[in-house]
């Protein structure tokens, strides 16, 4: 029950979150002590997910708005914080925070069509965004064409100069990524607490009502795009980082399908919804639905169906197949994702065992 | 040279067109983009592949076969995906669209493997034939001139004469009023789906006549295909062709300018006229439905 406005407004509802946040955060900061070095891996990929996710969140779940051109967002932050350290030897946050800034200002100009359309067509036209991003750098020399590029060493410090400070190694990455994305997080988190926050709040409840309230729509909606691609190039140069190699068709549909679902699948409108379903849908992507033939009851099962009706070799296509299940059945029996259950979990306890 | 490659826009234009036709023709009935229209067709085509290169019979068995099974499978995803989601948002639709296509893609990918394959098509696109004086046109590019021209007589017999077509424009304008009136409304949404997956069938089969059939090559000739059903707005269904022509038009001799920026020319024009003109060249101006 809320009294006050201040109440409203504070980062923390009770010290009780504030503590497992605490606790929370300790646990991840000691975590590579007792993991082995594949899973770093993998919880680095996570974070620039949760990244991503978050900032898709406050465009989608906030805002109401539809985009699936987050890779584009997304390439623009990898490639262009790359080639800021290759060709402009900035210090690797100088050039995240550029590369980042450039993402927010495609997202300003997508965020611009998106005042008079909605639903169907603004996703298309995101949609159409991402590709002709992903068209471009797949031609453009400058970009490495087709092949790709290579990320450059990660350097705090000015590369190739006296005070060159490069960080090498998935544990350290980890850390410098975990810093960042906690950062980012609570600085969404704030945000949606502030008046920009309940701005997008309103424009998703009812735009018009908003707008007859003094909510700027030309402001509000434009300014939750480029909020959102920043975090997307935030999220997109950590990448490069991350994999060490990406090429053009690594920013693809699928991908900007799969950065939508991580937010559907997690919880609209919540920070904690975007984190667990970047998560988990990381987690399916990438660890356990990409050997799906080595799980112990499942993989057998699916090895004689292939062999019976299907391939042997086409099963590396399940992970699709499971991820189409997900959202199907997110959106007919769970709208409000991951949080949603949270949330129904919460209050069955509450007041257990009445 | 100027009459070749207009001729070759104008047919791939009239492509694109039916298959945005097929999006539309949902998109009218049910406000609903289906994302998984491309697949839908994907899946048709590797039936119609199976049945004539794995299991080698007549396209005489195959392609009625592939209709029936196209059918059946718009049928079914209208009956399974959207009929259990109850009063989902835009933003569910697109997601339980773009989950079918996941869906579709990755069994496709299971069944029949991700490697490129080529489609066994009837129509060659080396044979041509000297129709008029001066003007070859090769088989693919006659049939489909001919298929449009069919499609579109059927379609629009079938939206002014018949019962179900009248009962499909009652249900487009007004679901609540139409389902006052005695129509039956679920049964109208499955036969659109029927209706939409047939014609994106038949359309897919002639994309992989010219292309290679891989699970995911209906992508980019989907993205088209919306493109052009946009640029001659959703709504109106002649409107849908003519603009997948101009699509098609546009992007031959784009295409044989600057070769190397040909595949982006559909979705600069989906941006442009999206933001320029979002009720398409030929709809009345689009109203949001409140």
């Amino acid at each position: 029950m809320k009294r006050d406005y201040y109440e409203d407004v504070r980062l923390f509802k009770s010290g009780t979150i504030l503590a497992w946040s605490v606790v929370f955060l300790v646990f991840l900061f000691t975590l590579p002590i007792y993991t082995p070095s594949y899973n770093i891996y993998l919880l680095n990929v996570i974070m620039v997910h949760v990244v991503l996710a978050v900032g898709l969140n406050i465009l989608v779940g906030y805002t109401g708005q539809i985009s699936l051109g987050h890779a584009g967002f997304f390439a623009i932050g990898a490639y262009g914080t790359s080639l800021g350290m290759t060709h402009l030897h900035f210090p690797f946050l100088a050039a995240l925070v550029a590369a980042a800034l450039i993402a927010a200002f495609f997202g300003f100009v997508i965020g611009l069509p998106a005042l008079r359309l909605e639903g169907p067509y603004l996703a298309i036209a995101t949609l159409g965004f991402g590709l002709t991003i992903m068209h471009i750098i797949g031609r453009w020399n400058i970009f490495g064409g087709r092949m790709g590029i290579t990320a450059p060493p990660l350097d705090l410090g000015i590369p190739k100069s006296s005070c060159s400070w490069v960080i090498a190694g998935d544990v350290k990455i980890y850390y410098l990524i975990l810093i960042i994305t906690t950062l980012l997080v609570i600085a969404a988190r704030n945000l949606m607490k502030t008046r920009v926050g309940r701005a997008f709040m309103s424009i998703r409840d009812d735009d018009i009502a908003a707008e007859v309230m003094g909510v700027n729509l030309t402001v509000y909606k434009t300014l939750s795009f480029a909020v959102s691609a920043f975090y997307a190039g935030v999220a997109g140069g950590m990448y490069g980082f991350v994999v060490g190699f990406f090429d053009p068709f690594t920013f693809n549909l699928i991908l900007s399908i799969l950065f939508l679902v991580m937010v559907v699948v997690g919880g609209l409108g919540s920070i904690l919804g975007a984190i667990l379903g970047a998560s988990l849908i990381t987690y399916l992507q990438y660890d356990l639905l990409k050997n799906v033939e080595n799980l112990p009851v499942l993989g057998e099962l699916l090895v004689s169906i292939s062999r019976r009706w299907f391939t042997v070799i086409g099963l590396a296509n399940f992970s699709g197949i499971a991820l189409g299940l997900i959202m199907i059945a997110i959106v007919i029996f769970e709208p409000l994702g991951m949080f949603g259950i949270w949330i129904r979990i919460k209050e069955y306890w509450k007041t257990w065992p009445f | 040279m100027f009459e070749s490659l207009l001729i070759e826009g104008l047919a791939i234009g009239a492509c694109y067109g039916l298959f945005g036709v097929a999006v539309a023709i949902i998109y009218k009935t049910s406000e609903v983009v289906n994302f998984a229209q491309g697949e839908m067709g994907m899946v048709a085509t590797f039936v119609a592949y199976h049945i004539l290169s794995v299991h080698g019979m007549s396209p005489w068995v195959a392609f009625p076969v592939t209709i029936a099974f196209s059918v059946l499978l718009g049928m079914a995803i209208e009956f399974c995906l959207l009929r259990p989601a109850r009063n989902p948002t835009v933003l569910g639709m697109i997601i339980l669209t773009l989950g079918a296509e996941m869906l579709l893609m990755g069994l496709a990918g299971w069944k029949w493997g991700a490697e490129q394959k080529d489609f066994p098509f009837n129509l060659s696109l080396v044979t041509t034939h000297a129709i008029l004086p001066g003007l070859a046109f090769n088989e693919w590019t006659i049939g489909v001139f001919a298929l449009s021209i069919v499609i579109m007589t059927l379609l629009f017999l079938f939206f002014r004469y018949s019962k179900p077509g009248i009962a499909m424009r009652a249900t487009q304008q007004n679901v609540n009023a139409a389902r006052i009136m005695g129509i039956n409304v679920e049964r109208i949404f499955s036969i659109t789906w029927g209706m939409s997956s047939l014609i994106g069938a038949i359309a897919a089969m002639f994309f992989a006549a010219r292309s290679v059939l891989d699970p995911n090559f209906m992508m980019e000739p989907f993205m088209r295909a919306f493109a052009a059903a946009v640029l001659g707005g959703l709504t109106s269904i002649p409107g849908v062709i003519i603009g997948g022509m101009i699509l098609g038009i546009v992007e031959n001799f784009f295409g044989y300018a600057w070769p190397e920026w040909k595949p982006i020319v559909a979705f600069v024009l989906i941006i442009l006229v999206i933001t320029i003109r979002p009720s398409g060249l030929f709809a009345k101006h689009y109203v949001k439905k409140v």
